[in-house]
């Protein structure tokens, strides 16, 4: 009965989508307010009835109801309970309805905060999202329904999902992930709306940067967690694989960058206006093309878990009606008057402008390799193997080139900056950083050699410590040397800041965990020794143990620096019973400086094992930039500005005074 | 006169994105029918192209086309920065215990860490072919790693599978060919 119950309120939620796409509309052309009311009704509605066909699926996952398909395949009884209920999104059916829910709570969140809107503009807005909701409602009931039966005989048992999917990553890592990519359909529905309405001031823009910020949050550390989820769950050591489906979430998170420097100049000032409505119309898109490539199994990627060609031709009309709508609608509506605001040399505005060149080409980039394969084939050139080289000889120099113009940020002024008081202030940090970045390196190893010495290391530490003496230069300015000052600065000012450091502290990680990675595959006898970037460790031993679903081998290794023991690592070698497979699961040892990260690869005989060692310099500084990225983003989101207007909507109207975190 | 032309090209510009995206759709259109994993290849019939290149694990010891010809084997495609290779190794693994001739081809590969692959995960190849440069994979038209081939013993290729080679896609697409094509031999 639960399963027939989240079917229908998953119909009712796609009626209610409708109302809400098609009622709002056409009420803000004839100018019907009531009508225009209606969206927000629906929109609260239509989350209901969401979150309800989504608690329906959960409990199917909970009682072991086999007799679901969805839940046949992917939960068996031996499951942990946290692993039944993060399994309702670990594959296709259940991902798109996360999607869904995901979608219906932004409408809802915008239909709620949206009291000082004017009426025309939020009824558009809701308008479009219920658009976006009825599309993937209609996906959801039409080629992927979660809720399908196998009757009449139901299997006693289920499959299993993916070992590579149990864990605390897959928890919250795909929620994350969605709340990032489908919170930029608030910004794309707000583009449409201005591009409907035919209205380019600065209100669109004002109005959507706090949801650009929040949802550019949340895609940020949804990115962090995968990548961190990837280092730890593969059993490998590496953070990022190019893969397309990390390709896909990574697109979008440049783009929304991009739109969220450039629409800053767009509300201040009024310029780049067809360049931003284009940005946000691009990011979503990109969030959309994303869905498409993973679910489509257009290409070939582990992430790919189901691929059906149906649902790829339903999704790329899906993409061609939104997509390709709202970029004629651009195209037919766009504001083609070149700004009457002028700016020149060394502005604010033409940094902006180079941040964004910068950044929209690395996703370009990235797009073309990602769809070369493709591409290549299409066209008959040759098949074409695209892999990490590519992106790494076209990535690096691109970040670089941002990481030296980042530096400047908080020196710009709008209209107009003294291009010779920027080279001023850029003396003293460039000395600084040029005198530690060349002699760092010298310190990092035990025995200086011409060899030892990194260039890599070198280069990274030039770009990080002139973006981070460029920040606090400009803090020290900004405060005239004064502590009590520091709180008169902006949430916005903070934000950049913290979000630029975290980039110099991401870079760090990168850069270093690149050029001191040191790593040795070994065959281990019990009591073997080994010695690896300045740590010893010896092998114990190995032993059998018990998991809820799943019999493991673990080892037990010894790490001693100087003679001191340090840590105890217990890599396992697991056999998952369900479905037979072999995970491997690290062992690590992570400080702020180095990760200690130790494999247990295959038996050998004779109680010899495989294992592998891996000693990785300021691998963490990785994740940590990520996260401080990620609050950078809030703290602006959270500025003052935007909580000064929300104080005074409440005052205004009692009923619309609710808060947006 | 001059206003208008140049208020029409602004507005041609705006078309841009438009024509970008209908360019891409075109080719996600094509590309649908080519689903990789369903990739008909040209090859299939045809004898397994020939080549001289280094063994893996032994630098000196040069293999063609002869040390492949003779048996039924799989000849797998394979690198360590392939991301769904170490999905599919497991797979390879089982098919080699099974008595199945697994042939590597190490694509576009670092040595020194491909052997480090094989150490830690198992070796499931009776042999890997070294392909620094990827030339045999030019011949075979290597779409990307990972790649699966089936030969006859007259080293005829008979079916190719691009991407992950798992429970599922043995079952259906390999089994029942190389239990054939194993009669046959015998």
């Amino acid at each position: 009965m639960t399963v027939e119950l989240g079917h229908i309120a998953l119909i009712v939620a796609l009626c209610l989508a409708c109302i809400q796409a098609v009622v709002p509309m056409v009420g803000s052309f004839s100018g019907y307010t009531h009508w225009m009311r209606v969206g927000h009704s629906m929109a609260v509605g239509q989350f209901v009835f969401v979150a309800l066909s989504f608690a329906c699926l959960t409990a199917a996952f909970i009682q072991d109801d086999f007799s679901v398909a969805y839940v046949a395949n992917n939960s068996n009884t031996l499951l942990p309970l946290q692993f039944k209920i993060s399994a309702v999104w670990g594959a296709h059916e259940g991902s798109l309805l996360l999607w869904a829910l995901i979608l219906s709570g932004w409408s809802t969140a915008v239909a709620l905060c949206s009291g000082k809107l004017p009426l025309i503009l939020s009824a558009r807005v809701l308008s479009v999202l219920g658009a976006i909701s009825v599309g993937f409602a209609l996906f959801l009931l039409l080629t992927s329904n979660p809720f399908d039966r196998i009757l009449p005989i139901p299997p006693l048992e289920g499959g299993d999902l993916n070992p590579l999917l149990q864990d605390f990553g897959l928890i919250v890592h795909p929620p994350m992930l969605y709340m990032g990519y489908v919170g930029f359909s608030v910004p794309f529905a707000f583009a449409i709306a201005a591009l409907i309405g035919g209205q380019f001031d600065s209100a669109w823009a004002r109005w959507s940067r706090p949801w650009i910020n929040v949802a550019w949050v949340f895609l940020t550390i949804g990115i962090s967690l995968g990548s961190w989820w990837a280092y730890y769950e593969l059993g490998w050591g590496g953070w990022w694989f190019w893969d397309p489906v990390e390709n896909a979430s990574f697109m979008p998170w440049l783009a929304g960058t991009a739109l969220m420097h450039s629409i800053a100049a767009t509300e201040k000032r009024g310029v780049f206006r067809s360049w931003t409505l284009l940005l946000a119309i691009l990011t979503f898109s990109l969030s959309l093309l994303g869905t498409f490539l993973v679910r489509s199994g257009i290409l070939t990627s582990v992430h790919a878990f189901a691929s059906d060609p149906e649902r790829g031709i339903f999704i790329l009309i899906f993409l061609g009606i939104v997509v390709g709508g709202s970029l004629l609608l651009f195209a037919l509506r766009g504001p083609t008057m070149r700004s009457a605001t002028t700016y020149s040399g060394w502005s604010r505005e033409t940094m902006l402008l180079i941040n964004n060149v910068f950044l929209v080409s690395s996703m370009a980039m990235i797009l073309i390799g990602t769809l070369y394969p493709l591409l290549a084939d299409v066209l008959d050139m040759g098949k074409i193997s695209v892999g990490p080289p590519y992106f790494n000889i076209f990535f690096v120099p691109l970040m670089s080139g941002l990481m030296i113009c980042l530096g400047f940020a908080g020196f710009t002024r709008w209209k107009n900056t003294e291009g010779r008081a920027l080279l001023h202030k850029g003396v003293i940090p460039s000395i600084v950083s040029l005198v530690m970045a060349f002699a760092l390196p010298m310190f990092m190893v035990d025995k200086l050699s011409w060899s030892n010495y990194s260039l890599t290391a070198v280069a990274t530490l030039l770009l990080v410590l002139w973006v981070v003496t460029m920040s606090l230069e400009d803090l020290w300015l900004k405060s005239r040397g004064k502590l009590s000052s520091l709180r008169g600065l902006s949430g916005s000012y903070w934000g950049m800041l913290v979000a630029h450091m975290g980039l110099a502290v991401c870079a760090l990680g990168v850069g270093l965990s690149t050029a001191y990675d040191a790593q040795k595959d070994l065959r281990m006898v019990p009591g073997d020794k080994t010695e690896l970037g300045g740590y010893q460790f010896q092998f114990v031993g190995v032993e059998r143990v018990e998991g809820p679903n799943f019999i493991a081998y673990r080892g037990n290794v010894e790490v001693k620096s100087g003679g001191e023991l340090i840590v105890r690592l217990s890599p396992e070698k697991r056999n998952y019973t369900s479905g037979g497979q072999v995970m491997t699961e690290a062992d690590i040892d992570g400080q702020l400086h180095r990760d200690l990260y130790v494999s247990l690869g295959e038996p050998l005989g004779n109680q010899a094992w495989a294992i592998r060692f891996q000693v990785k310099p300021f691998v963490r500084c990785i994740w940590l930039g990520g996260l401080l990225i990620g609050l950078g983003g809030l703290l602006a989101a959270l500025d003052k500005r935007y909580r000064r207007r929300r104080l005074r909507k409440g005052a205004d109207e009692s009923s619309g005074g609710l808060v947006f975190e | 006169m001059k206003v208008v032309g140049g208020l029409f090209l602004n507005r041609l510009a705006l078309f841009l994105p438009l024509a970008l995206f209908a360019a891409l759709t075109i080719v996600l259109l094509l590309g649908l029918d080519k689903d990789p994993s369903e990739l008909p290849s040209a090859l299939v019939g045809e004898p397994f192209p020939s080549f001289s290149l280094p063994a893996l694990h032994d630098a000196d010891r040069t293999l063609d086309e002869r040390d492949i010809i003779g048996e039924v084997v799989l000849v797998n495609i394979w690198a360590t920065w392939c991301f769904a290779c170490r999905i599919e190794h497991a797979m390879l693994n089982q098919l080699a215990e099974q008595g199945v001739k697994v042939i590597g081809l190490n694509y576009k590969d670092n040595r020194e860490a491909a052997i480090a692959w094989l150490k830690e995960r198992g070796d499931p190849y009776a042999f890997s072919v070294f392909d620094e440069q990827g030339r045999l994979g030019i011949d075979l038209g290597v779409y990307g790693a990972p790649e699966t081939y089936l030969l006859d013993a007259t080293g005829t290729i008979r079916h190719r599978r691009v991407g992950v080679v798992d429970d599922r896609v043995w079952n259906n697409e390999f089994r029942d060919l190389y239990a054939q094509l194993m009669a046959v031999q015998r």
